[in-house]
């Protein structure tokens, strides 16, 4: 459950990076890809090489997407009910893989990459919680 | 048996001789037990778990993150032969402590995030990919004797 104090912490890192979004859009996707090597295989259509068009416009995307959450956290559900719907009849990302959550701890990653000592053990906690709400909601219809 | 490739051996080594164990190992401990709050289960004795400040000025939990990422030191000293290296430890961690096995793979994601945090731009992709191979086979390696 995401405190008052917790969505204030997420709106303030937000703000921290909204400048980069493409870029740490494309980082988390890039870490995604070479960690877990079998997210590659959502994208059988892109180039995945580094800094290809279609993983940094993939990238900004989803940052977007993300930043659309952190402003409706009081309502994830319907904020993202569109692509809750996409997941789960489109793209059908692995829930229990849990492709999701590999791409939260990756964006967790880059976080604390670009924000360091700044990447406190309770903001932490507080985008961990927020990142796994985000991946509950687009995991909701799957069945 | 995992193998491990010159690179990635390299970036195992290479970062590890850069991190403070004591430091480090007690910013993992207090993180899994923040960000995880039910893993303090296993810590019953260890005194004011009652937030993230008391966490991370507990000195119980500092010595005991000291001890766990020590003892993570075995395994970069011994990459060849993780099972063998852990299998006294799964025995304890099965028998004794009864911990499940998902919270060394959460303890793992931990450690990441802190070396990212601390390391910043040279916790490069690669970096990340191999650090994250090698606590899975950790984490493996000490979950390999439960039965």
């Amino acid at each position: 459950m995401l405190t008052a104090e917790d969505k204030k912490m997420i709106q303030q890192t937000w703000e921290k990076v909204s400048g980069q979004a493409e870029t740490i859009g494309e980082e988390a996707l890039w870490r995604l890809f070479i960690t877990y090597p079998q997210t590659k295989t959502y994208f059988p259509h892109f180039d995945l090489t580094r800094g290809s068009d279609q993983v940094r416009s993939h990238g900004k995307k989803v940052v977007n997407a993300l930043t659309g959450a952190v402003k409706n956290m009081d309502n994830l559900s319907q904020a993202l009910s569109e692509l809750s719907n996409l997941h789960a009849y489109n793209l059908r990302v692995d829930p229990s893989s849990f492709s999701l959550q590999l791409l939260s701890q990756c964006f967790q990653v880059v976080l604390a990459v670009n924000l360091g000592k700044d990447y406190t053990p309770e903001v932490h906690a507080a985008f961990d919680k927020f990142l796994s709400a985000v991946a509950a909601v687009l995991a909701e219809k799957y069945r | 048996m995992v193998h491990w490739t010159a690179e990635e051996k390299q970036l195992i080594t290479g970062l590890w001789s850069k991190v403070n164990v004591e430091e480090c190992g007690a910013e993992a401990l207090a993180r899994l037990l923040i960000v995880y709050p039910w893993t303090q289960r296993f810590f019953d004795k260890f005194g004011n778990l009652s937030s993230p400040t008391a966490i991370i000025g507990n000195p119980k939990v500092r010595a005991h993150g000291k001890k766990v990422l020590t003892s993570f030191g075995d395994a970069v000293k011994n990459l060849e032969n993780l099972k063998a290296t852990f299998s006294k430890l799964s025995e304890l961690h099965c028998e004794k402590l009864h911990v499940d096995p998902e919270n060394f793979r959460l303890l793992g994601d931990i450690l990441i995030i802190v070396l990212a945090a601390h390391f910043t731009k040279d916790f490069t992709p690669a970096c990340q990919a191999t650090w994250q191979k090698l606590v899975g086979v950790v984490a493996h390696a000490l979950a390999y004797k439960y039965h």
